[in-house]
């Protein structure tokens, strides 16, 4: 007892600080001896001198950089447009599934069909049909724009995916508030908007956020019917020469924008699941 | 005539009778107890008075109008009768005051400012004046249960329903929850609860109803059914009961 006096700490504050300091030692340790056998060995193997070159050229990387962001305001464009019609499609084909009434029965029919299928397709092959196709009918300037299409495309496809996540918020709250919402006297409509809707989507902000990380990269799709934004741009200075740097340059800005957003992602999760305990 | 009276109430679910025939009479201003073992029917049939259960056969009879006929519209009825459950149901999203205000609001169209003082008033009456703002979480078990009690009082309803309230609650709390009850009897309201508070139903009620297997096996006043029942159901239940 005086012994542990002295020292200020309890038997089991003693104990976690010697674990913890046990583990920071290994973890150091072993993550110097992974970076020093990266930076040892990979340019140790034959073909590293050419890859850097190619790949990893400073001066390239300057020179490209700042055009390449501008590049990048597209991609923010696109993407500032799209995600709110994700969000509210997305919600009204959770809603359109969800639907009990008889008369809204076709609309349940097309929310489950819409999700079938827009799941179903590869992102790319969506772009393709709708970016190529609906041009292809020949509509004038400015409804033959690849933006409109493709944005469209990526908004079909999102809602799809942000339409099951709603309905997986909606299903986790608990049936009894629906009961106590409907015993005051509610219509099934108010209970769902003030009642069932607000708790359903504070459930899925965390997973809604994974999507718009998921959307923000799945932009440059857009690249293969047209828009000139990053990945096209960096696609043009490889040609441009001859060097693949431009793309590194595009991954470092990507990640400059979706590391902090996973980041906050993980925070949003983090804390959900505090609260739930 | 009563103000609620059951008819011949059957609810089945798939193959099981849960209510099978229940005939009752709550009349203006009494407490009727529903007590008997867990899976006996109260809970059931208390849902079915609220509409939250389509029955299958009978009548449920609210100041002689058949509110059971299939397609009524339900919301007009529930409006009339508060429900209030064993696990609170607040909306978690809301501080006590908005969960209070919700249903006058929406149900009867009125404004905030209208509802507010109305609202407020009720949580003094019931000693809750300080939890208003606050959210379900912040509260304790019994303050919690307080604000749903509440929360069906705002409808100013003709009939409450209470589903085993208090079988949540830890044990010091289960008291400022049947203060309420008592309060409300004193104020004259019309209740039906489902309960395991024997004692509270002894002391309380002015009619106690034993049910067993979805059956009313037997009914009458608390000094009857506690201190000389007459089916032996009766006296095996409340002997494990009060045990």
């Amino acid at each position: 007892m005086t012994e542990q006096k002295a020292a200020g700490l309890t038997r089991r504050q003693r104990y976690e600080a010697a674990q913890r300091k046990r583990a920071a030692i290994i973890a150091t340790t072993s993550t110097v001896l992974v970076v020093a056998a990266i930076v040892i060995l990979v340019p140790m193997t034959p073909g590293w001198e050419k890859v850097q070159r190619s790949f990893f050229n400073g001066a390239t990387l300057v020179q490209t950089f700042p055009k390449l962001l501008d590049a990048f305001k597209i991609n923010v464009m696109i993407f500032a447009w799209s995600a709110p019609a994700i969000a509210i499609l997305g919600l009204l084909i959770a809603l359109a599934r969800d639907t009990k009434s008889p008369a809204l029965f076709p609309l349940r029919i097309f929310g489950t069909a819409f999700t079938d299928i827009f799941r179903g397709i590869p992102v790319i092959l969506t772009v393709y049909l709708i970016g190529f196709g609906i041009p292809g009918l020949g509509l004038p300037c400015p409804w033959n724009s690849p933006y409109i299409w493709g944005s469209l495309a990526l908004i079909l496809t999102y809602s799809a995916y942000v339409a099951e996540i709603f309905r997986s918020g909606i299903d986790s709250v608990h049936h009894s508030q629906r009961s106590a919402a409907l015993s005051l006297g509610l219509t099934e409509r108010q209970v769902t908007r003030d009642v069932v809707l607000p708790q359903a989507i504070r459930n899925v902000v965390p997973a809604q956020m994974n999507m718009l990380i998921a959307l923000q990269k799945d932009v440059s799709l857009l690249s293969f019917i047209g828009p000139v934004e990053i990945f096209r741009q960096a696609g043009v200075f490889k040609s441009l020469l001859a060097n693949f740097t431009p793309y590194v340059g595009a991954a470092i800005i990507f990640l400059i924008v979706t590391i902090p957003a996973t980041r906050y992602a993980d925070y949003l999760m983090a804390r959900q699941r505090q609260e739930r305990r | 005539m009563a103000k609620l009276e059951l008819r011949g109430v059957v609810k089945r679910f798939g193959d099981v009778t849960v209510c099978d025939g229940i005939d009752l009479d709550v009349e203006e201003g009494q407490m009727v107890c529903l007590i008997g073992a867990s899976g006996g029917g109260k809970s059931t049939l208390l849902r079915c008075i609220n509409l939250l259960e389509p029955i299958e056969d009978g009548a449920i009879l609210l100041d002689g109008e058949d509110v059971s006929v299939p397609g009524l519209d339900p919301q007009r009825v529930r409006s009339r009768i508060g429900m209030v459950f064993q696990s609170f149901n607040l909306f978690p999203h809301m501080t006590a005051l908005e969960n209070a205000m919700l249903a006058p609001r929406r149900v009867k169209g009125k404004s905030r400012e209208e509802v507010r003082p109305e609202v407020e008033a009720l949580f003094t009456r019931f000693g809750l004046a300080d939890r208003m703002d606050k959210y379900p979480d912040q509260l304790s078990g019994g303050q919690q249960q307080r604000v749903a009690i509440v929360r069906a009082l705002a409808m100013k309803p003709d009939v409450m329903l209470f589903d085993e309230i208090t079988s949540a609650l830890d044990p010091q709390l289960v008291g400022e929850v049947l203060d309420v009850l008592l309060q409300l009897k004193a104020e004259g309201m019309t209740m039906v609860l489902a309960t395991h508070e024997m004692e509270f139903a002894r002391q309380a009620a002015d009619k106690v109803c034993f049910l067993k297997d979805g059956k009313i096996i037997e009914e009458g006043p608390p000094s009857e059914i506690f201190n000389a029942p007459k089916r032996a159901e009766t006296r095996a239940f409340l002997e494990r009961a009060l045990k």
